[in-house]
């Protein structure tokens, strides 16, 4: 018998970025509906063709349940998983193998937050404050930037990454939101511009930061019949791996991530290696997340993530690995603090040939988009998909 | 939030319970006491009546030496909420000679001189409430 796998057997559909990035006149479920019905249109598809849904900690209330009824989604299938920003990444592995299993015919996964104009929103901090760890950690003035900072500070110890590496990482998205209209930070940045931004926490600049936006995306998966039926090219999951790590009872390793063990797995589904990909989607809520992640996903070597991303290796569509072309978490959107789902929107206008023209990478037939929820310091949870123009 | 304490840092008060309420009762005797596994002698961090690594439910408090070395740290400087006053301020991982690297401040110190490998020494810094947080000094 041959193994069972969801390689193929579900297809991303439809896709939907919020353009907006201050919404101060909406209310977090019309954010979810508006991108729902803007990745089911996508599709050509309708609220009633859903008989799966998918939301994360970013949903009110008792979250899909909540949101099932807000929409008025008639299901027989539900999936709560909440890992931070890469939740979304989960949804589409497990979306994919319900429908590999038959179960799901069409699956909505939405995400929608307020963090610019209505607080922190149902997945903010309050909620870990019941947390077995809470505390350990929360008496010492633990903030993101400050997390990502002792991750930063560790590689750099471990391997010698220069802050001037890490600003490559920046110059590179802003290169790219230059030619997203809908982008927050349209301004070309140069690496002397990054190292002299306001230190937030060493060694990370401002301009390490990704930036806080209002609004959301969705996605809609689908079956292979379901896929023929309509007439949108969809695009085939191919590979998907799912990895948690936490402090291990104290033992936290910072300079590695969950995508030494989520990237073999998408891999080794896809049937591809690292070389084979033509377009990355990296989850950069800063710049060492992507850095990190690099070497983890197996595209250089163990610590020479500073040096691999020198010189414009990162930028469309002439380097060596193009990324978020959409200007990413970094300059374009990070809507609700978590940026899984528009890692995906954008691979998948990459195998479209949908990005913008200035960045749209040339025959891009392979894209890997991988999130990283938590954070490097503590816990995280690291998700990664190999999508596929076509079979 | 409360005044800050000796080092100038906040001290929110732990909210200890059943499996934690020895440790933070030694920290209001300045004593780090931690939880070691019977069963595989793993030395548990956060304090939990568990074994994490071999699952075992039986472990018994010991004194720790308060002795470790940082593994990583950051001077934070802007940070909004009631930490902004305390910034710049010393966030970082203390691995402590019994293994676990935790999440600490090192204090008492000219913030821009702590460095990864620097040897330190624990300090109790006392809450409101009478546990203190586990801080760190340098040796």
């Amino acid at each position: 018998m041959p193994p069972v796998t969801i390689r193929g057997k579900a297809l991303i559909a439809g896709v939907y970025e919020h353009p907006g990035r201050d919404l101060p006149d909406r209310t977090l479920p019309q954010i979810h509906a508006e991108v729902a019905a803007g990745a089911l249109a996508d599709a050509g598809l309708t609220l009633a063709d859903v008989d799966a849904y998918y939301s994360a900690g970013d949903a009110p209330g008792f979250g899909a349940l909540s949101m099932a009824e807000y929409l008025g989604l008639d299901l027989t299938y539900i999936d709560d998983t909440e890992t931070g920003g890469s939740a979304y990444l989960v949804h589409v592995q497990h979306a994919a193998a319900a429908i590999a299993a038959g179960q799901v015919k069409v699956a909505l996964i939405t995400l929608a937050g307020k963090p610019r104009t209505g607080g922190a929103g149902p997945g903010g901090s309050a909620r870990f404050s019941s947390a077995p760890e809470a505390s350990f950690e929360n008496q010492f003035g633990m903030s993101v930037p400050g997390g990502y900072a002792l991750a930063a500070a560790r590689h750099m110890h471990e391997f010698g990454t220069t802050s001037e590496q890490l600003a490559e990482v920046k110059v590179a998205a802003s290169t790219h939101a230059q030619h997203n209209p809908h982008a927050f930070l349209r301004d070309v940045v140069t690496v002397e511009e990054v190292v002299s931004s306001p230190v937030i926490s060493d060694p990370l600049h401002r301009l390490d930061c990704c930036v806080i936006t209002d609004g959301g995306g969705a996605l809609v998966l689908v079956s292979e019949a379901v896929a023929a039926s309509l007439d949108r090219h969809c695009t085939p999951v191919l590979g998907t791996g799912t990895s948690i790590k936490h402090t291990s009872g104290g033992r936290i390793d910072l300079t590695h991530t969950g995508a030494t063990r989520s990237g073999p797995l998408a891999f080794a589904e896809a049937g591809v290696t690292p070389a084979d990909i033509d377009y990355v989607s990296i989850y950069d809520s800063f710049t060492i997340t992507v850095v990190i992640t690099l070497e983890d996903l197996g595209f250089c070597g163990k610590g020479d993530g500073g040096r691999f991303v020198s010189d414009g290796a990162l930028q469309a569509p002439g380097g060596v690995l193009p990324f978020n072309t959409d200007g990413g978490g970094l300059c374009n959107n990070h809507p609700a603090n978590r940026g899984g789902m528009t890692k995906v929107v954008e691979a998948v206008r990459q195998l479209r040939g949908e990005a913008n023209a200035a960045v749209q990478v040339p025959d891009c037939e392979l894209a890997l988009a991988h999130g990283t929820g938590g954070s490097l310091a503590t816990r995280m949870g690291s998700a990664t998909l190999v999508l596929g123009r076509s079979l | 939030m409360s005044e800050p304490g000796q080092f100038g840092l906040p001290v929110p008060p732990p909210n200890p319970n059943l499996e934690t309420q020895r440790f933070w009762d030694a920290t209001a005797e300045g004593r780090l006491e931690l939880p070691r596994c019977d069963s595989c002698g793993h030395v548990v961090w956060y304090p939990r009546q568990r074994c994490d690594r071999c699952g075992s439910t039986s472990l018994t408090w010991f004194e720790a030496s308060g002795r470790g070395t940082v593994y990583s740290c950051t001077v934070t400087r802007r940070i909004p909420g009631s930490w902004r006053k305390a910034a710049p301020f010393v966030l970082a991982y203390v691995e402590l000679d019994e293994g676990p690297r935790l999440v600490t401040n090192i204090v008492g110190c000219d913030p821009e001189t702590v460095h990864i490998g620097q040897a330190v020494q624990a300090v109790f810094d006392p809450t409101p409430d009478g546990p203190a947080l586990l801080r760190f000094t340098p040796a």
